[in-house]
């Protein structure tokens, strides 16, 4: 059982955006970086499918040479290769990304492919499903639950006040959701040997693809602004429950309009 | 110029997400001076769609919803309606169809976009980044620009159409997935991302049984039920009612958060809420900040009085 993961790195989510000069992107100066959140369920499910059937887990990532650490991260949780395609992701669209991974992930021998269900950051939910139609495979997104059989999986897919559970030939697309696992953290056995794993490095060049066939294609920003500042409303003191319980409803019919 | 609206349909009429979807799609078609079609699964939504202003519906026989005969059918309507713009209201299936559809058409696509303009032959598109803490502005080129619509950010408004005109669409139906069952959720628990009101709790709820008094008021109201992160991590609720960066990133028109004291992640995903009325004892929590309305008390004593003022201001 070999599978890719594809790993996004974000922001740190405790970090505070700023808006960069060009009013397009967002500040970098001193941005920790992390690999996003539901990426990491995607790791463990991988990594647990592999201690369980045996095979390789290659974590694949797009980008500056930052990524670089997030691979070493997750070589560190039990990935077992890395693949770092190198390039400025920062102006690329969803699908000019997708084209990069689905090229990368062809180079790799693989039964599953795994994304988070989003990527904590430009939040667009696009790569997976893009990636599962440029390879021609089948995708399940929002899993919380996944079995492996010969040749299938059956995964769970959370809906709307539902769940699903979906059955779909392998190699298919899967991307993760919170609730899927519970992520390990590295251990220091696996700190020291991650750093004996060569990370190997590709160019989109090298993948037979050009900067025009990527970047801002289909999709650009124009322009990214802060939320208006909200003021505050008005503060009142709770300690009668009843009176308070009062005004709460007044809000609501007067100005909510919600009763 | 045409717009086409992907449609769900539920015990027979369009979900919330369609409606307002096909609302937008609506302005933006009579801003270019363009047409209105819809798509769904099943021709007895013409009514519906034809009150939303849809000329035509485009029905597929593909049965309940799979991502591979959609995207087929979809595209097949697309090719039929020539249209120019994609919307999808952005639920679970929205969202899973949308990027497919785009990458088998080499389209542009932008998804939980809250506002949508056409202008200069071009769909401008703002959406949500880093969970709500900015917000970017995108320009789709080529035909046809996809976009998934925010819930709860465009009004559904019907126009009075008379009942669109049903097209039959076909397309392949092969599939590598197929649904083997479909478990729904307890009863009468309502999705966080399609409610109007949502009631939340946080940490100040202190253990799992205490979600009963956000669960009451939520009942009382008819609203939905949602968490703070730390609540959901704790195991004191399942993880559909995570509000946040990791969560759901909810607009409703009324969020009431209860012990929840603002974590920048939980704020980042509720701040678009339309009113927003905030419990909480410490005065100096940062959910104060963006609370229209709020309450320095004990959520123990205020939330029992809230649901029953709200029983008694319903049966009036």
């Amino acid at each position: 059982m070999n599978s890719v993961v594809c790993i996004a790195q974000v922001p740190d989510t405790e970090t505070r955006i700023k808006i960069g000069g060009d009013g397009r992107h967002i500040d970098e100066n001193g941005l920790k970086y992390i690999v996003s959140p539901y990426d990491e369920y995607a790791l463990e499910e991988a990594i647990r499918l592999k201690e369980k059937l045996g095979g390789d887990v290659t974590v694949l990532g797009f980008g500056p040479d930052r990524v670089q650490q997030s691979l070493r991260e997750s070589l560190a949780r039990g990935a077992t290769k890395a693949l770092h395609v190198k390039g400025e992701s920062g102006d690329a669209d969803s699908l000019g990304i997708a084209k990069v991974l689905a090229a990368a992930i062809k180079t790799v021998p693989h039964d599953l492919v795994f994304f988070g269900k989003q990527g904590v950051g430009t939040d667009n939910s696009l790569v997976g499903p893009m990636v599962a139609e440029l390879l021609g495979y089948p995708q399940v997104n929002v899993v919380t639950h996944l079995e492996v059989a010969e040749g299938k999986v059956t995964a769970h897919r959370e809906i709307e006040g539902a769940e699903e559970v979906i059955e779909a030939a392998t190699p298919a697309v899967i991307t993760a959701q919170k609730g899927m696992n519970e992520p390990r953290y590295a251990s220091l056995k696996g700190i020291m040997a991650a750093k004996k794993v060569a990370i190997e490095t590709k160019s989109i060049a090298d993948l037979g693809l050009a900067d025009s066939d990527i970047v801002n294609q289909r999709v650009t920003v124009v322009s990214l602004e802060l939320p208006p500042e909200k003021s505050g409303g008005r503060k009142i003191d709770g300690a009668d429950p009843a009176a308070a319980a009062k005004e709460i409803v007044r809000y609501m019919k007067e100005e909510a309009k919600a009763l | 110029m045409t717009v086409l609206v992907f449609c769900e349909v539920l015990d027979g009429k369009l979900k919330k997400a369609s409606r307002e979807a096909l609302s937008v799609g609506r302005k933006l078609a009579e801003a270019a001076g363009g047409d209105l079609v819809a798509f769904a699964n099943d021709r007895a939504a013409a009514g519906d769609a034809g009150r939303y202003g849809a000329k035509k519906l485009y029905v597929t026989s593909a049965g309940d919803y799979n991502t591979e005969t959609y995207t087929a059918a979809m595209q097949a309507a697309i090719g039929q309606a020539s249209a120019t713009i994609v919307l999808l209201g952005g639920t679970s299936n929205g969202r899973d169809l949308a990027p497919r559809l785009a990458a088998r058409l080499n389209a542009g696509v932008a998804s939980d976009v809250d506002r949508l303009e056409w202008t200069d032959g071009k769909l401008r598109a703002r959406r949500p980044v880093y969970s709500g803490k900015a917000f970017a502005t995108v320009e789709i080129t080529g035909t046809p620009a996809i976009a998934t619509t925010r819930i709860n950010a465009f009004p559904a408004e019907e126009s009075g159409g008379a009942a669109a005109e049903v097209v039959e669409v076909s397309a392949s139906t092969d599939s590598k997935t197929k649904v083997i069952e479909t478990n729904v959720a307890e009863a009468g628990e309502m999705s966080i991302a399609e409610a109007d009101i949502i009631v939340s709790g946080g940490r100040g709820l202190k253990e799992a049984a205490n979600f009963a008094l956000i669960r009451d008021l939520a009942h009382a109201i008819g609203g939905a039920v949602g968490a703070s992160r730390a609540t959901v991590d704790a195991g004191w609720i399942d993880h559909q009612h995570q509000v946040g960066q990791t969560g759901r990133v909810v607009s409703p028109n009324l969020y009431i958060a209860a012990g929840v004291s603002g974590a920048i992640q939980h704020l980042a995903g509720m701040s678009s809420s339309k009113h927003i009325v905030a419990i909480n004892k410490d005065g100096e929590a940062p959910i104060f900040r963006i609370a229209d309305l709020g309450v320095v008390g004990d959520l123990f004593t205020i939330l029992p009085a809230l649901t029953e003022e709200v029983k008694k201001a319903k049966a009036h």
